[in-house]
């Protein structure tokens, strides 16, 4: 699939009509949702009056965007002016259509992006499997007879399937990187509080991002640069200039301190894990293993606040219509509302001591590696799989290398490496907060050097 | 923790908080509640400083 910004290029130089652009987009989604169920509602009016609007300007002489005529999409937790925000689940279906579109939507369409749908994704993005009992699951892109990886499971599978090359993802516990490292794509969770939550459906204030997927680093970081910027409209949106990335991607790595995760991190990976970790650090020339203090218990710490909060969220909905919710979701969230209160103050007070743990560990080093998931992505249905040599239920346990960097908020890039089994898997680059830059920078040389890379999907053989 | 003790749990917390809780969600919730306290423990093992604050910062 043509790049997000070489499409840009192409229409801002008018070799290229975004109409066209949005024309073919709409015929791939035509043919190929069917197969992967990465869409819960495509635009197609919306995006050819834009696309139509975006050529004119371009005919005038008016500068459209880094962004032109791409074709994005968004999870549908993100607002989208005239539909309903349904979060994955039933019950929002009966909420009134969203009256704006999100900041971040309004962001990316003022860079000339169009948008062109709605994304499937798990109920209320408690999920790490892409299921959906209500829609269907989004399928992977390169065997669809596997997960997509969730919650942001649309999203995996609408890139990975470059049926847009650029795509909106919430992460709470993991739900960008595990679907960017299942369906094979680059992934950015950004510092807690750097992106707007505005006009989002939330599930864990405490825990929650947006973020964007993307085929390559460049449209990754162009995108990103497109939706910085502070919005007093999010409460934890942090008040500081936008630090543009996409100039600095290619001035390169050296200086950079980079160590390996061991321990936990590594603790029940699964060879094709290990392998991309390894491939990703022999080509940083990274050796340096570094032990990231107390992770299961920071996992353990972000469970607690993640079901507790969630439970709160969503306790009259659990009361009033507990029969319209994914009963896999439903029943994880009673199980939440049950979990003692001082668990919960205990786990926000640990989130201080490991912060402060991590800063310290961040002295010595300036990037670390780590698994994105323990494997590479399940059957749909897998309820259970083996980590550590026990079996385990698979839906709460994908997300065991995520959940302890999310937690306090650290931006992460996934890069997506190829495996011997024919499937792709993730690695994160974990950066001190603030420093998207470095991760972003260490993942476009993992590009460049063909370590990192988007694989073709495996739709049209 | 025994079953009977996490149904006893179960009974009187979703009875407290007002949830109807159905025969047929009790294995799920009760094994998603053993991993939650399991996870719940975890956290209450860590001796923690008494001014160790977590420190939401509210600005005007």
């Amino acid at each position: 699939m043509t790049p997000a910004t070489d499409i840009a290029a192409a229409v801002a130089a008018g070799t290229t009509r975004a109409a066209d652009i949005i024309a073919a987009t709409l015929d791939r989604i035509d043919r190929l949702n069917p197969v992967l169920n990465a869409f819960t509602a495509v635009l197609g009016d919306r995006a050819r009056a834009r696309a139509e609007a975006i050529d004119r300007a371009v005919a005038a002489g008016d500068n459209p965007g880094p962004l032109a005529g791409v074709p994005f999409a968004v999870k549908n937790l993100i607002d989208i002016q005239g539909l309903s925000t349904l979060a994955g689940s039933k019950i929002n279906r009966d909420h009134p259509p969203a009256s704006a579109d999100a900041p971040l939507v309004q962001r990316l369409e003022a860079a000339g992006a169009i948008l062109v749908g709605a994304l499937n994704m798990g109920e209320y993005a408690y999920d790490f499997t892409g299921e959906n009992a209500h829609d269907g699951p989004s399928r992977n892109p390169h065997d669809t007879a596997r997960m997509s990886g969730g919650s942001s499971g649309g999203s995996g599978s609408a890139v990975g399937g470059a049926l847009v090359p650029l795509a909106l993802g919430s992460d709470t516990n993991g739900s960008i990187r595990v679907p960017a490292s299942f369906c094979g794509i680059f992934g950015l969770k950004p510092t807690y509080g750097r992106l707007t939550r505005a006009g989002s459906f939330p599930f864990v204030s405490s825990l929650d991002h947006l973020g964007p997927f993307a085929r390559t680093v460049t449209d990754l970081a162009v995108a990103y640069d497109a939706m910085q910027g502070y919005d007093p409209a999010d409460p934890v949106c942090v008040d500081r200039p936008a630090e543009p990335v996409a100039q600095l991607l290619d001035t390169g790595i050296g200086g950079l301190r980079v160590a390996i995760a061991g321990g936990y991190f590594q603790a029940g990976a699964s060879e094709q894990a290990l392998t991309a970790l390894n491939t990703v650090a022999e080509a940083l020339d990274v050796s340096e293993t570094v032990t990231i203090p107390e992770a299961q218990r920071a996992r353990s710490a972000a469970y607690v606040i993640t079901t507790t909060e969630g439970a709160a969220l969503h306790l009259e909905r659990l009361r009033a219509r507990p029969n319209d919710f994914d009963a896999d979701v439903r029943d994880r969230l009673i199980a939440g509302s049950l979990v003692p209160a001082a668990a919960v103050t205990q786990a926000q007070k640990f989130r201080r001591w490991y912060q402060q743990e991590m800063l310290r560990l961040f002295e010595r080093v300036d990037a670390v590696l780590a698994p994105a998931t323990p494997c590479v992505a399940p059957l749909i249905g897998q309820k259970n799989f083996v980590l550590n040599g026990k079996e385990m239920p698979v839906r709460p346990n994908i997300g065991v290398y995520t959940q302890p960097i999310s937690f306090i908020g650290l931006p992460v890039v996934v890069v997506p490496v190829p495996t011997d089994v024919g499937l792709p898997i993730g690695v994160q680059i974990i950066a001190p907060p603030w420093r998207e830059d470095i991760a972003l920078r260490l993942a476009r040389a993992l590009e460049a050097d063909g370590v990192a890379r988007s694989p073709a999907p495996n739709l049209e053989a | 923790m025994t079953d009977t003790e996490f149904d006893a749990l179960i009974d009187a917390g979703t009875a407290a908080l007002g949830i109807e809780m159905q025969p047929e969600w009790r294995d799920a919730v009760r094994m998603h509640l053993a991993i939650s306290l399991g996870h719940a423990q975890t956290v209450l093992d860590e001796p923690l400083a008494d001014d160790l604050d977590p420190a939401p910062v509210f600005r005007a």
